[in-house]
C-alpha cells in the first residue's frame, strides 16, 4: 500500500459509517468483523502471511539465519492504562514487549499473533490509531503478524481494550541464553536509563498527575542483543561453529543471561536471576543510570527507581573478559546509548541480591512486595 | 539531585563518623552500650536501613526506632472503619497509598477494592474534593491519617470543602502528634531512651519551641533531624555531644527547613479545623492529648458522624504481632519470634511490617545482609 490510511477521525467504510465506535456487532462473527479486519488490520498489518487468511497460518522457519536449533516462543497480555501515554500507546507496546521477550533468550523474533478485546463503544479513530502504532513497531523490529483474533465485550468489561500477542523467535545455534547461566565473577550491565516508562506511566495516572518531560522508553530490543551476541562471541568465532570441533569441548556461551526489565525493574530481575543461577549479586547504586527527572519523581512519590518498569531496557549478565567489548557494542546502538557495568554475580549469599548505597554501606535489594505505593509524607 | 545528593556523600558520611567516634567516652550510664538513640520518625529509620547507615555506626550507638510511622499507630479500630466505609456502594474512599495493604481485622482496602469496593489513592487530599464534585451522587471519603506533617493539607480540604460548599466529602480523622508521644514514651518505665532524634518535617510545621519543657523535665536531649543519611549522622552527632557534655537540651540539625517558630500559617489552618483529643495508638494505647479531632464547627465533614452506623466494630489484632513493644522501642522487629516468618511485606501482622515507614518493613527489605559466618543471610526468613 502506497498511500497508508490517515486513521485521525476515520471510521470504517460501509456498512459502518454509522459507526464511529466499536459495537457487539464487530466481534460477531459476521459482515461487520470482517469488514474490519479486511480494512483496519490487514491493512495496517499487509504480509503475505495474514493474506492467508486462514483459521492457521502455515508458517515457514527457512528465513531464520545460521538455522536454528530451537525456536523461542512467548506470550503476554497489555492491559496498561492510559492506552496512550508520553513515549508510547498500548500497541507498541503489545509488539515491543513481545520481541523483547523472544530476543532475551538470544532469538531472532521472526512472527507474532495479536489478539484483540474489544470494549463496545471504543472510538474506531482510537484502534485506528493504535494499530498503526503497532504496525509501525512491526516494521521496526522487522517482525510479522502471522495471525489475529478479535472479540469486543459489552460497555464496562473492559478497559477500552486489550491486547495479546505471542511471538515465535528462532535461536541461532550456539547461543543458550538462560536465567540459570549467571557464574560467580560474571558481570552485570543494564543497557540504559532505568525507571522511565513506570513513572512516564504514574505522571498521568488518575490520582497521581505531575508535570514532566519524562518519556516511556518502550523500544524493541532485538537488534541491539544481536550486536550484544556477536561483539561477545566476536574473537572466538561466530556462534554458528561447531563448538565440539575445537578439542571436543562445548565452548561456554558469550552471555549468560538477559532479562528486560519490565515489571519490578531491576530489582525484581536481579532477584529473579540470582535465584535461578543460585549466585549472589552485588551492584553498586552509583553506577544505576537514571535519568534526574525519574531520580525527582521518584524521591517525590517515596518510590525506589530500582522497582519501576522499563519497556525498553535489559539486564545482561556475561563474564567478565567480553564485558568491556560488549559495552562499547552497546553503546555504539541507539538504544544501548547509556549502557553502563552496575555491579558483579558473587557466590556469597545465593539468591541474594544486594547493593553497594551511596554513602558507602551496604543493603538487601530484596523482590517488591506487591503493588508499588506512594508514600504519606 | 541537588539537595539530596550532597547529603548522601561519602566522604562527608566518613568524615561525620570519624567526629562520631571522637566524641563518644563510655555512657556512665550503661558503660556496655553507650548511648541509646531513638529516631521518632519512620521515614528515618527507613533512610537508615536503606543506606546501610546502620552497620557504618560506632557500636556504642545503639538506635531504637519511634512511634513516628503514621500508617502503623492509626488504631486498627480505625483500619476496619475505613475498610467497612470502603465496602459501601454510595462510597469513594482516598486515602494516601500507604494505608491500602494495612491489615485491619480481617482484611485490607487492597480486598475491598477487588471485591468491588470504590478505593482510590491520592496524593493530596484536595483530590478527594475534586473527586467529591465530579461524583455528585457518591459520598467521597478521604482518610485523614498523619502527624503534624499531613495536618495542614487535611486542614486545607476540610476549610475548601466548606467554602466550596461541598457536602459529599467526609474525612475518617486518625491525626496524632509527636510531642505527645515522647511524652508517654518518656513516663514509661521499659522505654530506654537516652536521647531523640525529633522528625524534621513535623518541625517543619511545628517549630521545636514545644520540645523545650519536655528535654527540660525529662532530661533528656532532642535534635532535630532530617532525612538523608548525613542528616540523620548530623543528628546522632549533635545528640551524642549533648549526652557526652550533661545537657537535655533542644538543637537543631536541619537548620535548612527548620526555625523554632515553625510555619506559622499551616499551624493557624490546624488550629482552627482541628482540636486536641485523647488517641489510640495501634499497639502502644491511649495516649492523652495525642491527636487531633475535627471542632465542632467542622463535625459536618466528620466520617464517623456522617456514618454513626459503623461506630461499633469488634477488633481482632494478631496474638503474634509486637508492633507495639517495636514502636515503643524496646524490641527491635527482627527480636520479633514472627518476622520474616509468618509476618512479611506479602503476609503482614501488623502495620509495622507494611509501611514505607514501618520498622519491620524497613528491617525486613533492606537488612537482612548475609551473615559473616558466610554461612548465608543474616536474618533471612526460613524460605
Amino acid at each position: 500500500m502506497t498511500d497508508k490510511p490517515n486513521f485521525l477521525g476515520w471510521t470504517c467504510p460501509r456498512p459502518l459509517q454509522s459507526y464511529p465506535t466499536i459495537v457487539m456487532g464487530h466481534g460477531a462473527g459476521g459482515k461487520m468483523m470482517s469488514d474490519l479486519i479486511k480494512h483496519l488490520f490487514a491493512q495496517a498489518f499487509d504480509n503475505e502471511l495474514l493474506a492467508q487468511m486462514g483459521d492457521a497460518t502455515a508458517l515457514e522457519l527457512s528465513p531464520v539465519p545460521r538455522h536454528p536449533s530451537h525456536v523461542a516462543f512467548t506470550t503476554d497480555s497489555y492491559v496498561v492504562s492510559p492506552l496512550f501515554f508520553p513515549g508510547g500507546d498500548i500497541g507498541e507496546l503489545a509488539i515491543n514487549g513481545t520481541v523483547n521477550d523472544l530476543a532475551m533468550r538470544g532469538a531472532k523474533p521472526l512472527f507474532l499473533s495479536a489478539g484483540f478485546i474489544l470494549e463496545e463503544g471504543l472510538p474506531m479513530e482510537t484502534l485506528g490509531r493504535i494499530v498503526n502504532s503497532m504496525a509501525a513497531a512491526c516494521k521496526e523490529a522487522g517482525v510479522k503478524i502471522a495471525t489475529g483474533d478479535t472479540k469486543v465485550v459489552q460497555k464496562g468489561h473492559g478497559d477500552g481494550l486489550y491486547i495479546n500477542t505471542s511471538g515465535i523467535g528462532a535461536i541461532p545455534e550456539g547461543v543458550n541464553i538462560a536465567p540459570q547461566n549467571a557464574r560467580p565473577g560474571d558481570v552485570v550491565l543494564v543497557s540504559g536509563t532505568l525507571g522511565d516508562h513506570g513513572m512516564a506511566i504514574m505522571s498521568v495516572r488518575e490520582g497521581l498527575q505531575f508535570e514532566t518531560t519524562i518519556k516511556s522508553d518502550t523500544a524493541p530490543l532485538n537488534s541491539l542483543v544481536e550486536v550484544m551476541i556477536s561483539a561477545a562471541t566476536d574473537g572466538h568465532g561466530s556462534p554458528s561453529h561447531k563448538s565440539s570441533s575445537r578439542g571436543g569441548l562445548p565452548r561456554p556461551p558469550a552471555i549468560h543471561c538477559l532479562r528486560d526489565a519490565t515489571r519490578g525493574g531491576l530489582a525484581a530481575v536481579l532477584n529473579e536471576l540470582a535465584e535461578a543461577s543460585q549466585v549472589g549479586i552485588e551492584f553498586d547504586e552509583k553506577k544505576v543510570p537514571i535519568r534526574p527527572e525519574v531520580n525527582a519523581a521518584c524521591e517525590m512519590l517515596g518510590l525506589d527507581p530500582f522497582y519501576i518498569a522499563n519497556e525498553g531496557k535489559l539486564v545482561a549478565i556475561l563474564p567478565e573478559k567480553a564485558a568491556e567489548k560488549v559495552l562499547a557494542a552497546m553503546r555504539s546502538q541507539e538504544y544501548g546509548r547509556d549502557a553502563a557495568i552496575i555491579g558483579r554475580v558473587v557466590s556469597e549469599h545465593p539468591g541474594l541480591v544486594t547493593a553497594k548505597t551511596a554513602i558507602g554501606g551496604m543493603r538487601v535489594v530484596d523482590l517488591p512486595a506487591g503493588e508499588l505505593l506512594p508514600r504519606i509524607c | 539531585m541537588k539537595y539530596l545528593e550532597e547529603y548522601r556523600d561519602a566522604d562527608l558520611t566518613r568524615k561525620l563518623l570519624a567526629d562520631l567516634r571522637k566524641t563518644i567516652t563510655r555512657s556512665p550510664k550503661t558503660p556496655d552500650r553507650g548511648w541509646t538513640l531513638m529516631e521518632v520518625c519512620g521515614g528515618q529509620t527507613h533512610s537508615i536501613m536503606k543506606s546501610g547507615l546502620d552497620q557504618m555506626l560506632p557500636l556504642e550507638i545503639n538506635l531504637v526506632h519511634g512511634p513516628g510511622c503514621p500508617v502503623c499507630v492509626t488504631p486498627l479500630e480505625l483500619v476496619d472503619k475505613a475498610i467497612a466505609l470502603a465496602s459501601r456502594p454510595d462510597v469513594i474512599f482516598t486515602s494516601y497509598g500507604d494505608m491500602l495493604r494495612v491489615p485491619g481485622s480481617d482484611r485490607d482496602l487492597f480486598a475491598v477494592k477487588a471485591a468491588g469496593g470504590d478505593v482510590r489513592i491520592i496524593y493530596s487530599p484536595l483530590d478527594a474534593l475534586r473527586i467529591a464534585q465530579e461524583n455528585p451522587d457518591k459520598t467521597v471519603i478521604f482518610f485523614g491519617i498523619g502527624f503534624e506533617t499531613t495536618a495542614p493539607a487535611n486542614a486545607m480540604a476540610v476549610v475548601q470543602a466548606k467554602a466550596q460548599g461541598i457536602r459529599n466529602f467526609a474525612m475518617l480523622v486518625s491525626h496524632v502528634t509527636v510531642p505527645a508521644a515522647i511524652r508517654a514514651l518518656m513516663e514509661s518505665p521499659d522505654v530506654k531512651v537516652d536521647g531523640f532524634l525529633a522528625a524534621g518535617h513535623v518541625c517543619t510545621v511545628m517549630g521545636y519551641w514545644e520540645y523545650e519543657p519536655l528535654a527540660e523535665k525529662y532530661r533528656v536531649p532532642i535534635v532535630v533531624t532530617g532525612f538523608e543519611p548525613v542528616d540523620i549522622l548530623h543528628g546522632i552527632l549533635e545528640c551524642v555531644r549533648l549526652l557526652e557534655s550533661s545537657r537535655p537540651e533542644v538543637r537543631n540539625a536541619y537548620a535548612r527547613s527548620v526555625t523554632r517558630e515553625g510555619n506559622k500559617p499551616a499551624q493557624a489552618i490546624i488550629q482552627r479545623v482541628f482540636e486536641t483529643c485523647d488517641r489510640p495508638w495501634r499497639g502502644i494505647g491511649v495516649i492523652p492529648q495525642s491527636g487531633y479531632r475535627l471542632r465542632p464547627e467542622f463535625a459536618f465533614y466528620d466520617a464517623e458522624l456522617r456514618f454513626p452506623e459503623i461506630q461499633a466494630i469488634d477488633t481482632k489484632e494478631s496474638s503474634l504481632c509486637i508492633s507495639g513493644l517495636v514502636l515503643q522501642g524496646i524490641k527491635k522487629p527482627h527480636e520479633c519470634p514472627a518476622f520474616g516468618k509468618e509476618c512479611t511485606p506479602q503476609t503482614p501482622l501488623g502495620a509495622t511490617m507494611v509501611s514505607s515507614e514501618g520498622a519491620c518493613a524497613a528491617y525486613y527489605r533492606y537488612g537482612r545482609l548475609p551473615s559473616t559466618s558466610g554461612e548465608g543471610p543474616g536474618v533471612r526468613p526460613d524460605d
